[in-house]
């Protein structure tokens, strides 16, 4: 761990159409870390992500986020993604007609060409693609298919996990990963993960329940709640959470609001 | 004046040149056809039936010009411009405006049984037989001033392994009208494919073309039909299929416009023998204020065959695109299944698709499907992509490719499926159409 801040979101509010849903979140990672998002449905979390990510479908109505130095919220989302923020999607979009070889192709030379780099050899990138296969023990016969297409819950989230293998990110968030996945899946997925962690990046993982937090441990867990983060704690809230649920959390700041 | 009335007058006045340019066979045909077009009075509008976005009246509405003189028009046609599918050795002949050039490979590598010469050149009976019934008036149109043609003949059970290439190019210093008429005729047993494509040679210069294409596909023959349409934004194209079945036939078309003006496209298929497979497949990729027209009419008349129809359109800027089309099964054709999908992305507010499928059964022994949409790029699609550092151009982009991507593998030659997709990618990354025939390829090489 370190002492620079790699992401650090103030006061951030967001609103979808016009229901605000983000109302005033913070947080700040730095390198190395792990923390761990968690909360009832409905109260943010994947807005969160959305809006970190570039999500054109939310609107940001106050606060800041800054990664690494840059304003993240005047960035579009490739951008975002070329400064090496990844979000694994809940819901991975299945794209008919676009290959994963000639979609990871533009996405990782997009990047080489964001840093004035040369586009990668057909021979390289092949290379590149088996070895990062391999993290997530990705089967070579999804990488001909088109993006998602077809595939299984767990073979979509392996997909995730390939792609951030690809394109190293520094940040990575990932958004209800453990939905849809049986245990073996969810241990691969996990596994894969853990295997792409350093000292210089950071993981957010967000999650409904404490059991991806047995193979991805956190450093922090958080809570949010009604667009807010209302409680920080380490490993031990989110088992104290998957022990009394949400509920004593809920009554808390309720009552809290009518004071 | 009307459009039709210019070319009747061109007609009455030049008849004596035109029928000397033109076999016997052809000359015989124009009585039928001008009455046919008096008859009528003008040519088809969006008052009528099935032209609901497209008036040919409007399209031929500019006075061109008609070489009837025969003026030889220099195009460095050989040498400088190859319209080569890579990979592919094709049987290459050249129409430039309405003139038939064949190649010197085409002369030396024909193989027996295989005919492809000029209309002019043709077998006067067959020519008689074949490009007879001109009662429709796109074909009527055409007869009235058709000078040459290119006859395509393949004899009973022979099988071409080379596909036969057709390079249109319009060239001229001057305005142009041509009419152009292919006959492809494949006796019973024969296997033929004939890969089509228009080119404008001269940009900023207005061209109009009325093409007829005539398939006879005799019993258990199988006649793939692929056109790529690559014209200038000055040109239009009114272009009428007259397609007819014998038992056990299968027929694939699939056409695809790239760049154009105008273009009417019709596809008429008569399925008269049990058993025919037909498949029939346009893909339109329109900008700027390109306009696209496909209307088809698949008759079933007979039992146990097959159609599927797929028709694309990706339209961007203010280009305009429609598609109509039609499945009759008639009431004595008893066990058929026809389907058709239509299809349309709209990449911008001002582009507009009209489309109207229409079922005509006559028969409860049917199995017959239609589906149409238009809509939108999948915006989850795209910031999907572009989280993944895809900049927002090129992922519009290789969604736009992707969607085409089930028209194009309907063409059954690899390579050439390679090269289409080529040229879609060309063209959706602005390569294609600036200049005329950006797919052309030159080679050095001659082709074998």
């Amino acid at each position: 761990m370190s002492d620079d801040i790699l992401l650090k979101v103030t006061d951030l509010r967001a609103r979808v159409e016009n229901k605000e849903i983000l109302k005033g979140v913070n947080l700040t990672v730095r390198p190395g870390e792990v923390h761990a998002i968690m909360g009832p449905n409905g109260s943010g979390k994947s807005t969160f992500s959305s809006v970190l990510a570039g999500n054109p479908a939310f609107t940001v109505t106050g606060g800041s986020a800054v990664f690494h130095g840059i304003d993240l919220l005047a960035l579009s989302p490739e951008d975002r993604s070329h400064e090496g923020l990844f979000l694994s999607f809940q819901y991975p979009v299945e794209i008919p007609g676009v290959s994963m070889v000639n979609f990871m192709r533009a996405a990782v030379n997009a990047k080489r060409e964001y840093f004035h780099e040369e586009p990668l050899s057909a021979s390289d990138f092949l290379k590149l693609m088996r070895r990062k296969r391999a993290i997530v023990e990705l089967d070579n016969k999804l990488a001909s298919r088109s993006v998602n297409e077809g595939f299984s819950g767990g073979e979509k989230k392996r997909n995730e996990i390939f792609q951030m293998a690809v394109l190293e990110p520094r940040l990575a968030i990932l958004d209800e990963t453990d939905s849809g996945l049986d245990i073996d899946a969810l241990r691969v997925v996990a596994g894969g993960v853990n295997k792409l962690k350093t000292d210089r990046n950071a993981t957010i993982v967000i999650t409904h329940y404490q059991r991806l937090l047995d193979y991805i441990k956190p450093d922090f867990v958080h809570v949010l709640y009604k667009g807010r983060i209302v409680r920080t704690g380490g490993p031990e809230l989110a088992l104290e959470l998957e022990e009394r649920g949400y509920d004593w959390i809920k009554e808390e700041e309720d009552k809290r609001k009518e004071d | 004046m009307s459009a039709l009335k210019q070319y009747i007058d061109l007609f009455r006045s030049d008849r004596a040149a035109l029928d000397a340019n033109a076999p016997e066979a052809l000359n015989a045909l124009r009585p039928a056809a001008l009455a046919v077009l008096e008859n009528a009075g003008r040519l088809p509008d969006t008052s009528d039936e099935g032209y609901a976005k497209t008036s040919v009246e409007e399209m031929f509405a500019p006075d061109l010009g008609v070489n009837v003189n025969r003026v030889s028009i220099p195009v460095n046609v050989a040498e400088s411009f190859r319209c080569d599918v890579p990979n592919v050795s094709t049987l290459m002949a050249v129409v430039v405006n309405d003139r038939f050039v064949p190649t010197a490979t085409l002369l030396k590598n024909l193989p027996a049984g295989v005919t492809v010469c000029s209309l002019r050149e043709a077998d006067p009976e067959l020519l008689a037989r074949y490009a007879g019934d001109n009662s429709d008036i796109a074909s009527a149109f055409n007869a009235l001033l058709l000078q040459d043609g290119v006859l395509i003949h393949i004899g009973k059970g022979v099988r071409l392994d080379k596909p036969v290439q057709l390079v249109d190019i319009f060239s001229s210093p001057a305005p142009l009208f041509a009419a152009r008429r292919v006959i492809v005729i494949a006796e019973d047993e024969a296997e033929i494919a004939v890969l089509k494509c228009d080119h404008t040679q001269t940009a900023g210069i207005r061209f109009a073309s009325s093409e007829i294409v005539e398939i006879f596909a005799g019993r258990n023959s199988k006649v793939d039909w692929y056109d790529i349409e690559e014209s200038s934004a000055d040109t239009v194209r009114w272009c009428r299929f007259r397609c007819r079945q014998e038992a056990g036939s299968s027929l694939n078309i699939c056409a695809s416009t790239l760049t154009n003006g105008k273009t009417r496209n019709e596809y008429f298929a008569d399925i008269a023998g049990d058993g025919c497979h037909t498949l029939l497949s346009g893909m339109a990729i329109g900008s700027g204020c390109q306009h696209i027209d496909n209307s088809s009419y698949l008759l079933h008349r007979s039992d146990r065959s097959e159609s599927d129809q797929l028709f694309k359109y990706v339209l961007d800027e203010k280009a305009r695109g429609a598609f109509e089309g039609c499945i009759e099964v008639a009431r004595d054709a008893r066990f058929n299944e026809a389907f058709q999908t239509n299809r349309n992305l709209l990449a911008s507010t001002d582009a507009r698709m009209h489309t109207q499928p229409q079922l005509l059964i006559y028969n409860d022994d049917v199995k017959c499907s239609h589906g149409a949409s238009t809509g939108q790029l999948d915006a989850a699609a795209l910031f999907y992509m572009q989280a993944r550092g895809i900049p927002r151009e090129e992922a519009r982009r290789m969604l736009m490719q992707a969607f085409m991507v089930d028209v194009i593998d309907r063409i059954r030659l690899e390579t050439l499926r390679d090269r289409l997709r080529h040229l879609v990618d060309l063209r959706f990354s602005g390569q294609c159409g600036k200049g005329s025939c950006a797919g052309c390829q030159q080679k050095d090489s001659s082709i074998d």
